[in-house]
């Protein structure tokens, strides 16, 4: 089961990097969790400074970009 | 009836209702509010809408997507050169801050995980006022001087109010988070030298295309006013060659618009909106048909329009109904305005700073407004101290500026903000 999270104070790029994660995790067919976090401090945590940013288990995998739906695959393997 | 959960709606109704019941239909000063709101829309429609916004909202789009932010972030990570530091913070907001709601989380960012409260202080007090939209439409709307003065004067004091925070907290540098900063990786697709004549014909659009009239006949101005179109016409081959040739654009695609537009130009040569326009609909049409970064361009310029429209709009419609256009009275008095205002005093000043501070505006609303305010009477002083403090503050953001370092920064920062806003303006006042 993965553990995503997509670190953004809700602009436009953050919503669409939501979709986008999902779409993709729905594409390789895992089990996963999928949230948003939009506090500033929770954020900060994570080492992030520009949003949005994509965390996988943990692991900030893109940040102040949205990825593809493929690029998002690779990283989820 | 459950009154702990329907008295809102209850209060709203009777809200309404009462200022239905007595509402001053008759009044003249009402009518004339609302006969000022639509006038001062239908100007924005007409005067700014089709020739700066939309060519406005397709710069900052193509900033978000082309220019590469992680060479930006990099001169404010926590082991940048602290002097470069600052001038890159000042000035970086017309990058990294193209919209408002990125302002504060990279200023959470550089304070704790990067160059530090300095910096961090300079992006926050700079970037919401320097970012490309607001310089673009407050030159367009208020005047290239107040425009010039508004980006000057944001860089400038960002430093000055940076190092003073600096100086005033140096005793306790916070703990910085563990966290190292996640740095953006930089996509390098194309030579910077591409980039900047992509840029370049795109600005020159902009310009030429807004060339004002001239007062006097004769002079360099008044010879490119004549010849705006013309020019304007150039830098759109320009940059439809440019397209093409760098940014993956089939020929064929930019063919099939550029030929209705040359056609309209020549057809309809007195009305320049037209062809514009459909150039407009037709860049449209094929970036946002495109899956690859110019897709990604027209996706950003679009999340601007459709964000900062609707907020302009309406900051246009209030100012139009509180303030009137220049020369007109809308629903408050000119006389309110120049009393508390006017001039340069400064009494004048400080109200303008701290009202400024306090006020929220959204994103680009600022402009209007003073356009309202300053045709009611505003000193040019004062409206300098509104336009500083205004955008950089608002009591929204303080507490979330508070959240991340103290109260006892905030409140420092907030006070040198405003006490900075109505020097400059007083200053600037003095001058023009």
């Amino acid at each position: 089961m993965k553990k995503i999270l997509i670190l953004g104070t809700g602009c436009a790029k953050c919503n669409k990097l939501y979709d986008t994660a999902k779409d993709a995790v729905d594409a390789v067919g895992e089990h996963y969790i999928l949230n948003k976090v939009t506090d500033i401090q929770e954020i900060m945590k994570y080492g992030v400074a520009m949003t949005p940013a994509l965390v996988i288990d943990g692991e900030v995998k893109s940040v102040g970009r949205v990825p593809s739906v493929d690029e998002i695959k690779e990283m989820l393997k | 009836m459950l009154w702990k959960s329907e008295w809102k709606p209850l209060a709203a109704i009777i809200a309404v209702f009462l200022a239905f019941f007595y509402l001053p239909i008759d009044s003249l000063r009402l009518k004339n509010g609302v006969m000022e709101a639509f006038y001062l829309t239908k100007w924005y429609a007409q005067e700014h809408v089709i020739l700066c916004l939309i060519p406005a909202f397709f710069i900052a789009g193509a900033i978000a997507v082309f220019i590469s932010q992680a060479s930006v972030m990099k001169y404010l990570g926590a082991k940048a050169k602290k002097i470069l530091a600052y001038g890159v913070a000042a000035t970086s907001g017309s990058i990294l801050a193209v919209c408002s709601c990125t302002v504060l989380p990279l200023f959470a960012g550089i304070y704790r995980m990067g160059a530090g409260l300095g910096p961090a202080i300079a992006f926050l007090y700079s970037g919401p006022a320097i970012n490309v939209l607001a310089i673009i439409l407050t030159a367009r709307v208020l005047g290239l001087e107040l425009g010039i003065a508004r980006a000057v004067g944001a860089i400038v004091f960002s430093v000055v109010i940076g190092l003073l925070m600096h100086l005033i907290f140096i005793k306790e540098e916070t703990a910085r988070v563990n966290a190292q900063m996640a740095m953006p990786e930089p996509e390098v697709k194309r030579p910077l030298w591409k980039n900047i004549v992509y840029f370049a014909a795109m600005v020159a659009i902009l310009i030429f295309a807004n060339w004002g009239k001239p007062d006097q006949v004769g002079g360099f101005w008044s010879f490119v006013y004549s010849y705006k179109w013309p020019i304007t016409g150039i830098f759109s081959i320009i940059f439809a060659v440019v397209l093409v040739l760098w940014f993956e654009i089939k020929w064929w695609k930019m063919l099939a618009i550029s030929i209705p537009t040359i056609i309209l130009a020549i057809v309809f040569h007195e009305h320049p909106m037209i062809p514009f326009a459909a150039a407009v609909i037709g860049l449209s049409i094929i970036t946002a048909s495109d899956k690859g970064e110019t897709g990604s361009w027209f996706e950003e310029s679009w999340g601007f329009a459709k964000k900062i429209m609707p907020l302009l709009f309406f900051g246009v419609l209030a100012a139009g109904f509180f303030l009137g256009r220049p020369g007109f009275e809308g629903i408050i008095p000119s006389e309110w305005v120049s009393r508390a205002v006017g001039g340069n005093s400064i009494a004048a000043n400080m109200f303008a700073s701290v009202a400024g501070a306090f006020m929220y505006f959204a994103t680009l609303t600022e402009v209007p407004i003073l356009q309202g305010l300053i045709g009611s009477g505003m000193g040019k002083g004062p409206a300098l101290a509104l336009l500083l403090a205004g955008p950089a503050l608002s009591l929204p953001n303080m507490l979330v500026i508070r959240s991340i370092m103290g109260t006892k920064k905030t409140v420092v920062f907030v006070t040198l903000v405003i006490v900075m806003a109505a020097a400059t303006g007083m200053i600037y006042g003095a001058i023009f």
